[in-house]
């Protein structure tokens, strides 16, 4: 079985994450670069299938600027990936989900698939549409944010959660999943994975190379404005003197945060 | 069909496996409606349009189309996709507008991608300049807001849940069948399937106008009854940080933050949470915030509009104890 992980570098949340106020987008230099979280245990999935079935093949596939997001990449490598593809091309600063998207479905059918598994949405843009996109692009089934997966031969199943119900469905591959943070934590890449990952294939694809032009009349998103919030100041503290429930209580009264019995 | 209006803002709204309106549908339409003539479509089993045509045009919504495709119980998301795509045809609306759910992420997310659509994802809000629908949005846990539009084309946008208090004017009843094609694109079948919410007698986390949050310094699950007494002398939910739910103190549903839901209450109320920047992201654009807790440097307080350094287990009774005896 082939399967791709979709990979994403993200701006470490331990850290202070900054928007370039004149172009809206993300100021990739402020802050340190790391493998969001989500697609760590998306490759967890896919390392842990492997594990049953000898012949399934891992492979990193990413959309981003060149700097410091193939050596990121290589950490995905170090877990057990067998070979990573990234999608760079100076054209894509800036880029909308639909292309986003659009760029990741040609990839995906340039590499070959039976299972494209992504976390359900990044620490980032945090959108967690974009495995749906891919989805309806590629023309194939899907299941979004898994709580739980089964991957066998022919089939995905899984349980999702959602705001009002939850479910248990299945989909016969080829297919695109994403997964929650509901699955296990990603292995630790070992000093053995490490040094293989030096020798891992390593692909650079740009959008010549994947036959996508772009095309300056399709629909895209743009950012109009963007500016920063006032900071939060702090308001009234005190120190606990055996009265601090009943101040708190006054402070929620004035407030008219107390609601009557029966509202 | 009857014509629809220029300015038509399409509304997706969930209807439950029983033909139950779920919450969410007036805030959908309020917003909807503030910038233009909402149209809401409903995915509902035989039987219900009638009186879910008057359910929404009570919420405000000036026509209403209703699609009973036959594997509304079988399927995940096509349906809901085909029947959108199908209603962007009859009524060629400015803006296509969903709940930012799980499922009307994804409804919204393929319908976006088959119709070539721009996408803007967890709006807190829309608008109307001269060239057309604008969405807001609250970025890096509301550190940034940020105004997107589409290029060329509608906009599909997704509303945070309970971000939005618009709400609007009832209308006339006005509600029609929507024919749809289904597309045969590949679905996910559904072998088993279970209705979770109005489990509890608490409000939602999502949408809720107050939260109660507890955190680490509860010591365990056992005592989360403390933030649970809390939460309903306030008429509130629960929620927690990601420590809480780390230690097996609560569901992993409950957390409040980075990685889980993202709330901007009238009132938030932190309990021994100390207030990392992943917790401050779910909850920092909450109208008023109280903390207590027994680390006088912890990070909550800088951001706290009444801050308590005390012993929640002291200070949280003598609490809930005032808030009765104010209420009467």
């Amino acid at each position: 079985m082939k399967v791709i992980v979709l990979m994403k570098e993200v701006p470490d949340t331990y850290g202070e994450r900054t928007l370039d106020l004149e172009t809206g987008l993300l100021n990739r230099s402020a802050s340190e670069p790391v493998l969001d979280e989500i697609t760590e245990r998306a490759l967890e999935v896919a390392l842990s299938h492997r594990e049953k079935d000898a012949n399934t093949e891992v492979i990193l596939l990413t959309v981003g600027p060149d700097g410091t997001l193939p050596a990121t990449l290589r950490k995905g490598l170090a877990m057990g990936a067998d070979r990573a593809v990234h999608v760079q091309d100076s054209a894509l600063l800036g880029a909308d989900l639909t292309l986003t998207a659009q760029v990741i479905a040609a990839a995906a059918k340039h590499i070959g698939f039976d299972l494209i598994i992504a976390g359900n949405a990044s620490t980032d843009g945090g959108g967690g549409a974009l495995p749906s996109m891919l989805t309806e692009l590629l023309g194939v089934a899907g299941l979004a944010s898994l709580s739980t997966v089964a991957i066998d031969e022919l089939t995905v199943s899984g349980g999702c959660n959602t705001e009002f119900d939850s479910y248990e469905a299945s989909i016969d591959l080829p297919g695109v999943i994403s997964v929650t943070e509901a699955l296990p934590d990603a292995r630790f890449p070992n000093f053995k994975g490490i040094m293989a990952a030096k020798k891992k294939p390593f692909e650079t694809l740009d959008l010549a190379q994947l036959g996508i032009i772009l095309d300056e009349e399709t629909a895209r998103s743009i950012v109009i404005s963007a500016a920063q919030r006032p900071a939060r100041n702090a308001g009234i503290r005190i120190e606990d003197a055996g009265d601090a429930g009943d101040q708190i209580a006054e402070f929620l009264a004035q407030n008219q945060l107390i609601k009557g019995r029966s509202a | 069909m009857t014509g629809y209006p220029a300015n038509s803002i399409l509304v997706l709204v969930d209807v439950s496996l029983s033909g139950q309106l779920r919450s969410g549908a007036a805030e959908l339409i309020g917003a909807a409606a503030s910038v233009g003539s909402a149209v809401a479509l409903a995915l509902a089993p035989v039987g219900n349009a009638e009186r879910l045509g008057s359910e929404l045009a009570a919420l405000g919504a000036s026509q209403v189309l209703i699609a009973e495709p036959q594997e509304l119980a079988s399927s995940v998301v096509m349906p809901t996709v085909d029947a959108l795509a199908a209603a962007a045809a009859a009524v060629a609306p400015e803006a296509v507008l969903t709940a930012n759910s799980i499922r009307g992420r994804d409804a919204a997310a393929r319908f976006a991608a088959r119709s070539g659509s721009a996408l803007a994802l967890d709006a807190v809000g829309i608008s109307r300049d001269e060239e057309g629908i604008i969405a807001h949005h609250s970025v890096y846990g509301g550190a940034y807001l940020v105004d997107s539009a589409a290029s060329t084309d509608a906009l599909v946008i997704t509303l945070r849940q309970g971000s939005s208090e618009l709400r609007a004017e009832a209308q006339p009843s006005n509600v029609q069948q929507l024919p749809v094609a289904a597309s045969g694109a590949p679905d996910a079948t559904i072998t088993a399937y279970r209705e979770t919410a109005a489990a509890s007698s608490r409000p939602e986390l999502r949408g809720a106008d107050i939260v109660v949050s507890g955190g680490r310094g509860l010591g365990s699950g056992e005592n989360f009854s403390l933030v649970e007494g809390l939460a309903d002398a306030l008429g509130g939910a629960i929620g927690a940080s990601r420590a809480a739910v780390d230690a097996g103190y609560v569901p992993q549903t409950m957390q409040v933050g980075q990685t889980g839901v993202t709330v901007a209450p009238q009132l938030y109320i932190a309990l021994g949470i100390s207030g990392a920047i992943q917790h401050r992201a779910g909850m920092q654009t909450s109208k008023t915030i109280i903390a207590i807790n027994k680390d006088p440097d912890a990070p909550i307080f800088d951001i706290a509009d009444f801050g308590v350094v005390g012993d929640i287990f002291t200070v949280v009774p003598q609490l809930v104890a005032a808030i009765e005896a104010k209420r009467g």
